[in-house]
């Protein structure tokens, strides 16, 4: 409950800030989407990094250093740290002072004239919007997850479906109506302030945590040596042979306890008597709740008590990973067995996991404070549904296989960090600069926060990896990527801590949503409404009223696509990322190719949405993390093609008039 | 000195990758994985660089470009009309 209230106090002052900021509105269209251009450079600094770094930044990329190890660091964060900074140095001062040349205020009325083309809007503003849409998901999708997470028990009788803890659809309503209350009242004022808030504020909070965090787990250095020891290959981009052996055997062994299950539960061709069983248990050490199965099935094997054909065998694997047994069955899978990789390759049946969760371990799952067993305390707690998951998970699915990081993956990801050129928030943030020299310190400072932000997330990530409480792992086989930082600020410090560090977290989170609510509220009204409507149909009082009911929309819309099947937090991130990126070549063109041609914008944003619809799909829609295409990041390809098709196109249509050219590189 | 700024920039997009670190988990300093390091000089390195670019390839030109003609209190001149 401690957490739940200062998570209450953080988000009123937060209301505050916005309503505050409002006071200052100057009641005009410009004020409210541009801060009339008085943002210095300080607040620049805050905004632009508050608005880049997102739930990606810390729920991702400490999940994703869990998951892959500490190269995730190079394949993001430090890349990101050159790219940015370049799209701000050659795209953002010089879109900055066109913008306040020429009075825009949106990515597309710079296209409109610099392409001398008008429908260019009509292509351009549902690809980003709909692009900005899955970004938003990130944040509202990961906020609901934080929050539900950090106040499991926190009440005594109310959502036992979510293991007394606020729901995540609760917890995403509420950030997603906080963030939409300062942001509708605020507009890029207040959002730019609670930017500059919440960026300190996280910060600040981050490397509390980190140091919180590492002193829980015996110091820095006792925490990485757990890892060097029990997971080597995550403090490096290959493999070491020692985690390789470990996984050699732990797959052995869930093989012979498929291999029982399935000639126990579903052949029913065995059946242990309780002497046999007596014996294997005599011999088992336990180390897991339900240990007696894998005691079960290791006895069976070595005594030899069951015989299964390959098909039967195969057929066994995919039931133990809750896997969809293809029909008609594989003919290459009657004769021979299947590799872990070809399994993975069928997908896990929905609902699977819950239901046999639920059906096992039903009468231990109760209230997180309360005895399992009243009369013998020593039994422990009752268990939550996510840890009755958690060890349904573990003991049953097939481990995790180690696996390198590929070179060209990992070359390929320099592509990601474009996306920073063509996102519409930051094209907004960056006309809000008073001067072409506020530019400067987000340029220089911009690699260093990053730096300060991530090194510390990606160590809490790995640490997680061969984290210890109580002697035994804190976090089981399988946990859940976006839960891990969660789990471990509630694990590992006090509820007064772990509430000041989830409002850390979500500011991060907020911060993010907020330029973007904003952003497409404005392309709504500029780009759509006054475009189209007229200039003169509608008051500033009306495009501003229109900017919020748009905002309000999307919100709502977003808010809808959170409660369906949750993604990993990064791989929808760099999706979403990639789709920017694709469109990297038409706005650097604009800015520095005389010879880019309407048509030849046209065929750029086709085919990188087209490729980027075509790949998406391809990867069952963020559900394959691990999707390549052709050894690389689907992004290497869409930006190629992309630049391929503008440029080919352009080289072959007319050139666009002298009067643009003039007015837009009136130097040369 | 504006192409030596941009070359440096190149150079840190090739040492990015540093394939010399694949496999080595060294711990530096007791806890820092040396890839982690290394990658975090990355981003240092980064930072000096643009420092060097506002230093001595910084646009002066665009700031004089804007003030020219600060912005307007409306959008940019109805663009239907280009098409």
């Amino acid at each position: 409950m401690t957490q739940l209230v200062i998570i209450g106090i953080y988000l009123s002052l937060l209301l505050f800030l916005g309503l505050f900021s409002s006071r200052l509105f100057k009641g005009t269209s410009k004020d409210y989407m541009l801060a009339s251009h008085s943002i210095g450079p300080f607040l620049l600094l805050m905004s632009i990094f508050g608005t880049t770094m997102t739930a990606f930044a810390l729920v991702g990329s400490s999940g994703e250093a869990y998951k892959e190890g500490v190269g995730v660091y190079g394949m993001l964060a430090s890349s990101s740290g050159i790219i940015h900074s370049l799209c701000f140095f050659l795209l953002g001062i010089k879109l900055w002072s066109w913008g306040h040349k020429y009075g825009y205020t949106t990515q597309i009325q710079f296209f409109r004239e610099r392409l001398e083309s008008d429908r260019i809007g009509i292509i351009l503003f549902p690809i980003l919007v709909g692009l900005v849409i899955p970004y938003l998901l990130i944040g509202v999708m990961s906020s609901g997850v934080v929050i539900s997470s950090i106040t499991e028990g926190a009440f005594e009788n109310a959502f036992a479906a979510y293991d007394y803890g606020v729901p995540p659809w609760l917890g995403s309503l509420v950030i997603s109506l906080v963030v939409l209350v300062y942001v509708f009242f605020g507009g890029m004022r207040g959002t730019a302030w609670a930017n500059t808030f919440q960026t300190i504020v996280f910060m600040i909070l981050g490397v509390v945590t980190f140091f919180v965090i590492s002193s829980k787990l015996g110091g820095l250095q006792a925490a990485s040596d757990a890892v060097l020891e029990k997971n080597p290959s995550k403090l490096m981009r290959a493999v070491d042979p020692k985690d390789r052996e470990r996984y050699a055997q732990k797959y052995k062994t869930w093989t012979l306890i498929a291999k029982y299950n399935y000639a126990t539960r579903i052949l029913k061709t065995l059946e242990l008597t309780p002497e046999q069983k007596a014996e294997a248990y005599k011999e088992f050490k336990p180390r897991m709740p339900n240990w007696q199965m894998t005691a079960e099935a290791l006895y069976a094997a070595k005594n030899n008590l069951y015989e299964l054909s390959a098909e039967e065998v195969n057929k066994a694997l995919l039931t133990q990973d809750d896997r969809v047994i293809p029909d008609p069955f594989p003919e290459k899978y009657q004769n021979g067995l299947m590799s872990h990789h070809e399994l993975k390759e069928y997908p896990r049946k929905a609902n699977a996991e819950k239901e046999k969760a639920m059906l096992i371990f039903g009468g231990k799952i109760g209230h997180p404070t309360h005895d399992l067993d009243p009369d013998d305390p020593s039994k422990g707690k009752k268990w939550t549904i996510k840890k009755a998951l958690g060890v349904y998970r573990a003991s049953n699915w097939a481990p995790d296989a180690p696996h390198p990081m590929s070179k060209l993956v990992f070359l390929t990801y320099f592509f990601v960090p474009l996306s920073v050129g063509m996102f519409p928030h930051l094209f907004q943030h960056w006309l809000t600069a008073r001067s072409a020299g506020t530019f400067k310190l987000p340029v220089v400072a911009h690699p260093l926060f990053i730096m300060i932000v991530w090194v510390p997330c990606v160590l809490v990530g790995v640490w997680a990896t061969s984290a210890t409480l109580n002697g035994a792992p804190m976090f089981p086989p399988h946990f859940p990527a976006n839960a891990v930082l969660a789990a471990m600020v509630k694990k590992m410090t006090s509820p007064v801590l772990a509430g000041f560090l989830t409002a850390g977290i979500l500011a991060a989170i907020m911060s993010s949503l907020d330029s973007q609510f904003l952003c497409i509220g404005t392309m709504f009204t500029e780009d759509i409404v006054v475009h189209y409507g007229g200039k003169d149909r509608f008051t500033d009082k009306q495009v501003v009223l229109m900017a919020r009911m748009f905002i309000i929309l999307v919100v709502a819309i977003t808010y809808g696509f959170s409660l369906l099947e949750p993604r990993r937090v990064f791989t929808l991130g760099v999706w979403c990322f990639s789709g920017f990126s694709s469109l990297f070549p038409i706005i650097f063109a604009a800015v520095y190719w005389k010879r880019l041609t309407k048509l030849g914008a046209y065929a750029g944003v086709l085919v990188a949405i087209g490729s980027w619809l075509y790949l998406f799909k391809e990867a069952k829609y963020a559900l394959n993390p691990s999707y390549t295409f052709l050894g690389m990041m689907p992004v290497a390809t869409m930006v190629v093609a992309s630049a391929t098709a503008m440029i080919l196109v352009s080289l072959i249509t007319r050139p666009p008039s002298k009067e643009t050219l003039v007015r837009f590189f009136p130097e040369d | 000195m504006r192409y030596a700024v941009y070359g440096l920039v190149v150079v840190l997009i090739i040492i990015h990758q540093d394939n010399w670190l694949w496999d080595d988990k060294r711990l530096i300093f007791g806890f820092m994985p040396i890839t982690l390091l290394y990658q975090a000089g990355i981003s240092m390195g980064a930072a000096f660089v643009w420092f060097l670019a506002t230093k001595f390839a910084w646009p002066h030109h665009l700031e004089e470009i804007a003030q020219e003609s600060p912005a307007q209190e409306s959008p940019a001149p109805e663009s239907g009309e280009t098409e």
